[in-house]
């Protein structure tokens, strides 16, 4: 297949081929161009996913009953996921409910962007731009500080990350770096990068699927038409696992969140 | 993947580099800001009540379970003590069958010994009720046989006194048989 695709690639460049691109992801303005409130398609993708969610969620909420409805058991199975499966499994029963807003908006919030990159018209995951996971992921950051100073004190922060006890001492030579380097910046731009990455990879396999269809239906020669079973199923099976990995994203972002929040919280390291 | 940006950024004329992918601009932060803030507050705003729905609901299929745990404790124990009843009644209706058949028991011995005491004491009254009248019998019979025989012993004077040594010797024998009679009747009786 990726023969194929190479082929067709190659093609592609001489014959209006429309080759996914790093500039998929920084499309034209729609209004102020050049301006820190620049507007295009991925800032209205993102509202539209947001004005969705918020929608469901406030509709969920307004009619949330004792004994639920159909509708109200989709959304709260989704809570529900996330307060068990991944804030009572982390922080244990009690520890974790100050947590359970914002590790829920997290995940929804995750979760709505990442999908938007399967639906057609939207066709690009609100997550794939760096902005929304920048700063989810410095949320985090600064939700496990605060968490840490709270619990150990400044000092006692650093102490406790940097130089867990239970190693012989010239160790801490290595250890301490690596420590204080995991807590500024690993942690936080491992969950960004990771969420983009996965994004950006799912939307280039999409396109690529999809115009390459396009491409072997409509302008290839008959000899090749063929092919286009090949991308279209391809298209069939990237959708789904990008279901797949939309959800899955979402759930590794706000686990990795409770477990860094938990990790400040513990007594010993 | 790394083949399609390849591709792609050989085909396309633009001044976009792969590492823009990871360093946000200054738009897109301010947009993901603006978004994330209306989302948190509108979450942190809602997800008390779901939070509630789901805690009281919680509480409540607890509070049903443990209701059901309790009634079920408490079936369980009046099932026990219906059957420790029953068992009790089953021993104490045995218990008292059985001093019923013994006490009939004792009682038919009782009236048997009374009833065979009370055969013997009429068998003996009866006897000496014979006896007394046998006597009386005897001593009547003995007078009316003195006058028979007197009678008799007339009949047979006035009438032929020839053969005196016949006369006697019927006289005898009528007494002889008069005296077996005698004694064999309270045999015969």
């Amino acid at each position: 297949m990726l023969a194929q695709l190479q082929s067709a690639l190659a093609e592609g460049e001489t014959s209006g081929f429309h080759v996914p691109s790093i500039a998929d992801f920084f499309p034209q303005a729609i209004f102020g161009e050049g301006t820190f409130y620049e507007f295009n398609r991925v800032q209205l993708i993102r509202v539209v996913a947001t004005l969705v969610l918020l929608t469901v969620f406030f509709i969920a909420a307004k009619r949330a009953t004792l004994v639920p409805n159909r509708f109200q058991n989709v959304i709260e199975l989704i809570l529900d996921f996330v307060r068990k499966n991944v804030i009572d499994e982390i922080f244990g029963p009690e520890r974790g409910t100050k947590y359970v807003s914002m590790i829920t908006t997290i995940f929804l919030t995750i979760l709505a962007f990442n999908l938007t990159g399967v639906i057609p018209g939207l066709n690009l995951a609100g997550t794939a731009l760096m902005g929304v996971p920048l700063l989810l992921a410095l949320w985090v950051f600064f939700a496990y500080w605060r968490a840490g100073i709270q619990q150990h004190g400044f000092f006692g922060y650093i102490k406790a990350n940097l130089f867990p006890p239970g190693i012989p001492w010239p160790i801490y030579f290595i250890v301490a770096p690596i420590e204080l380097l995991q807590i500024l910046v690993i942690r936080p731009a491992s969950l960004a990068i990771r969420l983009v990455a996965n994004m950006v990879a799912g939307h280039i396999m999409l396109v690529l699927c999809f115009s390459a269809t396009q491409f072997f239906v409509w302008e290839a020669g008959p000899a090749l038409k063929g092919f286009s079973v090949l991308t279209l199923g391809g298209g069939f099976v990237f959708t789904a696992f990008e279901l797949l990995v939309a959800a899955l994203q979402a759930y590794i972002f706000a686990l990795l969140a409770a477990v860094y929040i938990n990790m400040s919280l513990e007594e010993e390291h | 993947m790394s083949l399609a940006i390849t591709a792609a950024s050989a085909a396309e004329t633009t001044d976009v580099k792969g590492i823009d992918l990871f360093l946000p601009a200054t738009y897109d932060l301010f947009w993901s800001a603006v978004i994330l803030v209306i989302i948190a507050v509108v979450v942190y705003r809602l997800m008390p009540k779901f939070t509630a729905i789901l805690d009281e609901r919680t509480a409540k299929i607890e509070g049903g379970i443990a209701k059901a745990d309790a009634a079920q404790a408490q079936a369980d124990a009046a099932l026990a003590e219906n059957q420790a009843q029953l068992q009790e009644a089953r021993t104490e209706a045995a218990r008292i069958r059985e001093e019923a058949r013994s006490e009939g028991a004792v009682i038919v011995a009782e009236q048997r010994v009374r009833a065979s005491q009370e055969a013997d004491r009429l068998v003996e009254a009866a006897q000496r009720q014979i006896d007394a009248e046998r006597q009386q019998a005897a001593v009547s019979l003995r007078g009316e046989v003195g006058t028979l025989a007197t009678e008799l012993a007339s009949k047979i004077v006035g009438e032929s006194l020839e053969d005196s040594v016949r006369q006697s010797r019927v006289i005898d024998r009528f007494l002889d048989e008069l005296e077996s009679t005698a004694t064999l009747s309270p045999k015969g009786k």
